[in-house]
């Protein structure tokens, strides 16, 4: 019967006040929806098939979630033209993503570009998002750094050039490299941070001449990566100053929050794949799931994908709400949900034998999905180095 | 319908017009509980007439938060935790009418404390194969007859104070195991039953042996129906585990907040390793904390089930990791214990005392209330619905299985 402080914002809260972690009956049917068409149309041997092919992204499926089910809007506000939900309902959006390894560029356009142009405010082209006419990129590297709180621009590797004789005044001219840009290939209109004081973001047409958009290989095919190059580009600036810079470290935080959602579906998928597994798979005249050895450890990675779905809960309900303790919650949401994912993918290439370690089974793209989206936006432990800061747990000074 | 908020409010005019007629001051102690009780103020959740108005649960923490701040005596929960945490929630569910008249009230005030007879020498993980015989009696006094039970409890915390004992007894040898138990409220008191401190490597006795001799119970303090034993049992090992893993705490509490506060006091004991320790273990506690809100929001309406498990296990790492880690950066006090005499505290407290006792204590939480491979493998069977091991125990009579 301790109290710590008073709820009487609306009384139901306990004292040490948690937003609700469930998911609501909107988000539920939200969920259905979205699994389904993934299931129609992002089953495992289609991925497969797209990455075996070289054309990871799968340009008419993002076309039917963004507009024709309006998952590209759901951030923006319905006076934009968006659904005028929240973070809470892209997450939901993003579990089933990973669940499926889909090839769509989800969370770089609907969630980072959206919400850096939230952000800056720019109602022309978050218009074009939410109706699934245009895909955005933010161009920043996707290993990123963790977002942290009051980050600011630093050495930004895109350097601007004043506007040239017979020039618009605002106009300006971007010159650089951003390596390693996820959602790149696939989108019409890049978000650039350019260098300089004060730090400005413009939008850049992909498609303009002096843009080199140069796919590499990236270690998780599902998700594209490319070094986009910009020569003498010119760009239009959507955001300046604290508006730029507050734009891209939201944009960065809410991408790692919400990709903590999806390494959780990832996740979630590994466990509920292996289940199913060694329910069947038969040695010794006994289901190998009968052996107390794999119990444990699936109770194990069950544990994990539990606690990892009340952190990924607790960063959307964050996100969504504007609350305070945001950068805490997506720092506990990305590490545990990173760390969950990679457990869970590991325990299904080796609970599944020999089939697991095969190009044949999709054991290794949800293995490549969750290892890669632990290492993006920031890896478990720069999360927890953040943390550590943000909670008043200083490392020892150095010597 | 009344919302949330409506309800709350309702709620908290209730406490005001309560403190207004029933000065905290003046009362005696127990005279100001039983009125709160009486008031349906206990645990709102619970169904009225029995202390609570059949309200969720989730709105009994401003209840209690407004109790305290009008400097009103608390049931000291940490001393009847079994009987709020275990007994209780059974009594609700399996109890008659007049049991829960009988019991709930002197339960919830602290006037009659309970504990648990489950566990025995000889069943421990395997608790469905205890020995403590209950026999059935013809005609004893009370309607119905009674029963008189033999046998040996152990690790039975709180004994030395109880009123009441939860008791699980087998009264049918020649079923197979499961099917041959009953579950009694037990009255401590009588005759037959003996207590004895049984002391754990901590130095103190927190638990008990208890020796069962021919110990009265009357059939109307039998819970549940004759061979439903383990049924009943059940919704009690749930609630335990909700009991020991589920707490609602504020970010830091627990034994999270005891290494994070060290680590603030003494920077000069800061190492890289340890500092890598630490904000592992706080994200973990915090993440948690996180799941068992999830988990008791889930709940607010519904009984315990398996997922509870994974809390306890959680529960269990971190508070032996915890301890470990305060331990170790105890420096040259990490040496020292502070004590290694026979106590019998009265409440239990996993966060008391010095780091010693801290990492000893720790070592049994991953034992008590289902040792984390047990509970492994109900989150495997139940939750995950994988098949069991193959069993020879589970379909021969009782009395022929090897011993």
């Amino acid at each position: 019967m301790t109290a710590t402080k008073d709820s009487d914002t609306d009384g139901t809260r306990p004292t040490s006040a948690v937003p609700d972690l469930r998911y609501s009956d909107a988000e539920e049917q939200l969920r259905a929806v979205v699994r389904d068409l993934l299931a129609d149309r992002s089953a495992w041997p289609a991925v497969l098939a797209g990455v075996d092919a070289g054309e990871a992204d799968d340009a008419a499926l993002w076309h039917t979630l963004a507009a024709d089910l309006g998952c590209a809007g759901l951030l923006i506000d319905e006076s934009r033209g968006g659904a005028g939900a929240s973070y809470r309902e892209a997450a939901v959006v993003a579990e089933e993503t990973g669940r499926a390894a889909a090839c769509v560029p989800y969370l770089t356009s609907a969630v980072m570009a959206t919400t850096a142009l939230l952000g800056a405010g720019d109602d022309e082209l978050l218009g074009a998002l939410a109706a699934g006419r245009l895909t955005a990129a933010l161009a920043v590297g996707f290993a990123g750094p963790p977002p942290a709180p009051g980050a600011r621009a630093g050495s930004w590797p895109v350097r601007v050039a004043r506007p040239e004789d017979g020039e618009a005044p605002g106009a300006a001219r971007l010159t650089g490299t951003v390596g390693g840009v996820a959602g790149a290939l696939a989108a019409d209109v890049l978000l650039v941070p350019g260098d300089g004081v004060p730090l400005r973001l413009y939008a850049v047409d992909a498609t303009a001449a002096g843009v080199t958009r140069t796919p590499l290989v990236s270690l998780d095919a599902t998700r594209p990566l490319a070094d986009v190059t910009l020569d003498r580009v010119p760009g239009r600036p959507v955001a300046t100053g604290e508006a730029a810079a507050g734009a891209v470290a939201a944009a960065l935080t809410a991408g790692a929050g919400v990709l903590a959602s999806e390494l959780f579906g990832v996740a979630e998928q590994c466990l509920g794949t292996t289940v199913t597994y060694v329910k069947e798979r038969r040695q010794f005249a006994r289901p190998v799931g009968s052996f107390q050895a794999l119990k444990h450890r699936l109770a194990d990675v069950w544990i994990a994908v539990t606690q990892a779905r009340a952190a990924a809960r607790y960063a959307a309900a964050c996100l969504t709400a504007g609350d305070p303790d945001t950068p805490v919650a997506v720092a506990l949401a990305k590490a545990a949900c990173g760390e969950a994912a990679v457990l869970a993918a590991q325990e299904c290439v080796q609970l599944h034998g020999g089939i697991g370690f095969t190009w044949e089974h999709p054991a290794h793209l949800l293995l490549k999905r969750a290892k890669s989206g632990s290492l993006a936006l920031g890896t478990p432990d720069r999360h927890r180095a953040a943390l550590a800061a943000l909670v008043d747990l200083p490392p020892p000074a150095a010597e | 319908m009344l919302t949330g908020a409506d309800q709350a409010a309702g709620l908290r005019q209730q406490v005001r017009d309560f403190l207004a007629g029933h000065d905290p001051a003046a009362l005696p102690r127990l005279d100001f509980l039983r009125a709160r009780f009486d008031a349906g103020l206990a645990w709102v959740h619970y169904p009225a007439g029995l202390g609570g108005q059949g309200l969720p649960r989730a709105l009994q923490a401003a209840v209690d938060a407004d109790f305290a701040a009008a400097g009103a005596p608390d049931n000291n929960p940490a001393r009847i935790g079994i009987g709020l945490g275990m007994a209780a929630p059974t009594i609700l569910a399996y109890g008659s009418e007049e049991q829960q008249r009988r019991w709930l009230r002197p339960l919830w005030t602290g006037e009659e404390v309970w504990c648990q007879l489950f566990s025995e020498p000889g069943a421990g993980s395997d608790l469905a194969g205890l020995a403590t015989r209950a026999v059935r009696v013809p005609g004893d006094g009370e309607a119905g007859g009674g029963w008189r039970v033999t046998g040996q409890k152990v690790w039975t915390s709180i004994a030395h104070a109880a009123r009441w004992g939860l008791l699980l007894a087998r009264t049918d040898p020649d079923v197979p195991k499961h099917a041959g138990l009953t579950y009694f409220g037990l009255d401590m008191t009588g005759h037959g039953v003996e207590v004895r401190p049984l002391r754990q490597l901590t130095g103190e006795a927190e638990f008990n042996e208890v020796f069962l001799t021919d110990a009265a119970v009357a059939d109307t303090d039998r819970i549940g129906g004759v061979g439903e034993g383990w049924r009943v049992a059940q919704a009690t090992l749930m609630n335990e585990r909700i009991a020991i893993g589920g707490g609602a705490l504020p970010r830091e509490g627990g034994m999270v907040g005891v290494a994070a506060n060290a680590w603030r006091e003494h920077p000069e004991a800061r190492t890289p390793g340890l500092h890598d320790r630490l904000i592992r273990l706080w994200a973990d506690a915090e993440v948690a904390r996180l799941a068992g809100a999830r988990l008791r929001q889930q709940l607010a309406a519904g009984a315990p089930g398996p997922e509870g498990s994974a809390a306890k296990i959680v529960f269990a790492r971190l508070n032996q990791e915890l301890s470990a880690f305060d331990l170790e950066f105890a420096g040259p006090g990490g040496l020292r214990y502070d004590d290694w005499t026979l106590r019998r505290p009265e409440a239990l407290s996993f966060f008391g005392r010095g780091p010693g006792y801290r990492y000893l204590r720790a070592r049994g939480n991953s034992i008590e209330g289902g040792t984390s491979e047990i509970l492994r493998n109900i989150i495997a069977e139940r939750v995950l619905g994988l098949p069991a091991e193959p069993r020879t125990d589970t379909r021969v009579p009782w009395k022929d299985l090897p011993r």
